[in-house]
């Protein structure tokens, strides 16, 4: 196999996959960030950092097209995920897969059924292979013996992990998580990280995180960005490392390095 | 990778040939489209390939430039297909990717489900149905025990009823059920003034549908429509609030505080069902002979009229055992609805099936109880 089309994304440069500008969001007089502009390029894994409250899970949904921007554009794969409607936005959503907060596995299906229902709805491959995939996937997540169970016969964990599966069926450019290592125990979250890099590194999946498993951040992410409330912007961007390292905004500082290293926070 | 230039990227192609040895070669982009078109054709071709191999098969991926997991399973299935063939098969040039993505279905090959096939036979099945009856009868004994615990207690100490709970459900219930229960009572009314006035016409005893419409709408036809129409709009109401209860994990979260379930949910509902049912019922009566009263119009008796007959056919007894009859329908209604709730499983499916089975069992329930009041009544010479 040649090298050229295998090459590994180094998450620094490399097409912008999605372009945030002049993303002002909120609900109705509530606005809770004004005016971000970032770039996610293809094959980083690109988080979403911000204490609670402070607009990370909105500003997922408004990346995938659920919620409408008050103002500004947001392009994703080349499109702008606000104005496209029919089969253009179909085509958008087509990209990327979405893993929910809580999972949103359906409960009248078993996992395979859920997994294999993008396949069912997007492609016209034989019902032999769709199982395959199918099954591949959830073997992937360490769920490969588990496809014929219902969501409610197992744990919280493994519905985030069936979750991931189905979200990364049909292979997305982008795949959105979101709080993807919340709940989980400290093993499987490892494992949830190795499988998130290696989807990046080997198959080049862009990953968009919300997170703040500051363990797990450390580990895996290329990029950050950190939503600060009080300003209603973004406070720092950039490498985890380097930002708690050498950021002088007192905020990143006491996130970055709250549990991360105590001794290490200045006196 | 890079997928703008995925239209640029050759097409997915494929060729074989025997000689001078058996060789598969793909190249190009082994996505999803490409098993689409080629899932069928290739995997005969396999076959064919490796029936004629009769040894090794060379697969050749250098040409690979992409492989999605679509991909993967096709090469999978091309595995065991030369497997199949007693073709034993080699790969050639798979990289990161393909080997990435192969993993799982391999692995999956050695993979055990985790819950054994169904092998059990009738009879094993046949005592599961019996456990299921046999708890599903405790389960509705425990909770009649406990409902009744909760009502007794409620009479002792009536200062720990959830009044407010009560007067809200007693309105979503009762106050608001006011226009559909007017409409059908009304219909009712009229249908059977009209029916049997037809036929009392023949022999001039018009006046004495005033008899037959009072007495079948307050001993049967009020207290039976109400309570159906209690069990579709207020126990299918109850089943499902409690049903999400239980699913969101609500009704855990309650016990764990130390309040118990029946009491601070059920009670409440069970004492509206209790308190609206026979003021429905009521209700519907008079808005029933007021719709048969219309109909008699057209039939030349005037309203004084047939209200002095109905009063006359009337007797309190009338009244009294529909009343009756109401308050255990209520009773009945908002039980079920309750106890459907806090059977839901999880899951959002299991909070339609509890709320079906609320409106089912009420209704079933309803009409069995109509026959065992009519036996009941009979002997008291009610």
């Amino acid at each position: 196999m040649t090298d050229a089309g295998m090459t590994v994304p180094d998450g620094t440069q490399g097409e912008v996959v999605i372009r945030v500008r002049g993303l002002t969001m909120g609900f109705d007089d509530l606005v809770l960030m004004r005016d971000l502009n970032f770039d996610v390029r293809r094959g980083e894994i690109f988080v979403i950092l911000g204490g609670s409250g402070s607009g990370k899970s909105t500003l997922l949904k408004h990346m995938i097209g659920l919620n409408r921007p008050q103002a500004g554009h947001i392009w994703v794969a080349g499109s702008d995920i606000a104005e496209a409607e029919g089969a253009q936005r179909e085509a958008i959503l087509r990209r990327v897969g979405v893993m929910y907060q809580m999972g949103a596995l359906f409960g009248s299906m078993t996992l395979l059924e859920n997994v294999r229902l993008p396949l069912e709805v997007h492609t016209k491959l034989p019902r032999q292979a769709m199982d395959a995939i199918a099954r591949a996937r959830l073997q992937l997540v360490g769920l490969g013996s588990f496809a014929e169970f219902m969501p409610s016969e197992i744990s919280g964990g493994m519905q985030k992990r069936a979750a991931i599966a189905r979200a990364m069926v049909l292979d997305p450019e982008v795949l959105f998580l979101d709080e993807p290592s919340a709940g989980l125990d400290p093993i499987t979250s490892a494992d949830l990280d190795r499988l998130i890099q290696r989807l990046a590194r080997t198959l080049g999946m862009t990953m968009v995180i919300v997170s703040h498993e500051l363990a797990s951040i450390f580990a895996i992410a290329d990029r950050v960005i950190m939503l600060d409330k009080e300003s209603q912007g973004i406070a720092a961007e950039g490498d985890p490392a380097t930002l708690r390292d050498t950021s002088n905004h007192p905020w990143v500082q006491r996130f970055l390095r709250r549990t991360d290293s105590d001794e290490e926070r200045p006196a | 990778m890079d997928s703008t230039a995925a239209s640029a990227e050759p097409p997915f192609e494929y060729d074989a040939t025997v000689d001078p040895a058996p060789r598969l070669r793909l190249s190009g982009r082994l996505d999803v489209h490409a098993v689409e078109q080629h899932w069928g054709s290739l995997r005969r071709r396999a076959r064919d390939l490796g029936q004629q191999a009769a040894g090794a098969v060379l697969v050749d991926l250098r040409g690979v430039e992409y492989c999605d997991g679509a991909g993967a399973a096709l090469l999978h299935a091309l595995e065991q297909d030369f497997a199949r063939a007693d073709a034993e098969v080699r790969f050639e040039g798979m990289g990161r990717m393909v080997e990435e993505q192969l993993a799982p279905y391999r692995e999956l090959d050695a993979v055990e489900p985790a819950r054994a096939a169904d092998g059990r036979g009738w009879w094993q099945g046949w005592m599961d149905g019996v456990d299921r009856v046999g708890r599903a009868a405790h389960s509705q004994f425990s909770f009649v025990g406990e409902l009744t615990r909760a009502v007794g207690s409620a009479l002792r100490h009536p200062r720990q009823v959830r009044w407010g709970d009560t007067l809200r459900v007693a309105e979503a219930a009762g106050f608001q059920a006011l226009p559909i229960v007017s409409l059908i009572a009304f219909l009712l009314g009229v249908i059977l003034a009209f029916q049997s006035a037809i036929a009392m016409r023949q022999f001039g005893g018009e006046i004495f549908v005033a008899n037959l419409v009072a007495v079948s709408l307050f001993r049967e036809l009020g207290p039976l429509m109400m309570a159906i129409l209690l069990a579709g709009r207020s126990g299918a109401a109850f089943a499902a609030e409690i049903g999400t209860m239980k699913v969101n994990e609500e009704v855990n979260a309650l016990k764990t505080m130390g309040l118990d379930p029946v009491r601070f949910l059920v009670l409440p509902k069970v004492l509206a069902g209790l308190l609206v049912a026979p003021l429905l019922a009521l209700y519907a009566n008079m808005i029933g002979l007021i719709g048969a009263a219309v109909v008699m119009q057209g039939f030349g008796i005037p309203w004084v009229a047939f209200f002095n007959q109905v009063t006359s056919a009337l007797s309190l007894s009338d009244l009294f055992s529909g009343l009756v009859k109401a308050v255990v329908f209520g009773l009945v209604v908002a039980g079920v609805g309750c106890l459907r709730g806090l059977q839901t499983g999880s899951g959002a499916a299991s909070v339609g099936l509890s709320t079906t089975s609320a409106v089912v069992t009420s209704i079933i329930l309803i009409v069995v109880l109509d026959g065992v009041f009519a036996v009941l009544f009979y002997h008291l010479g009610v």
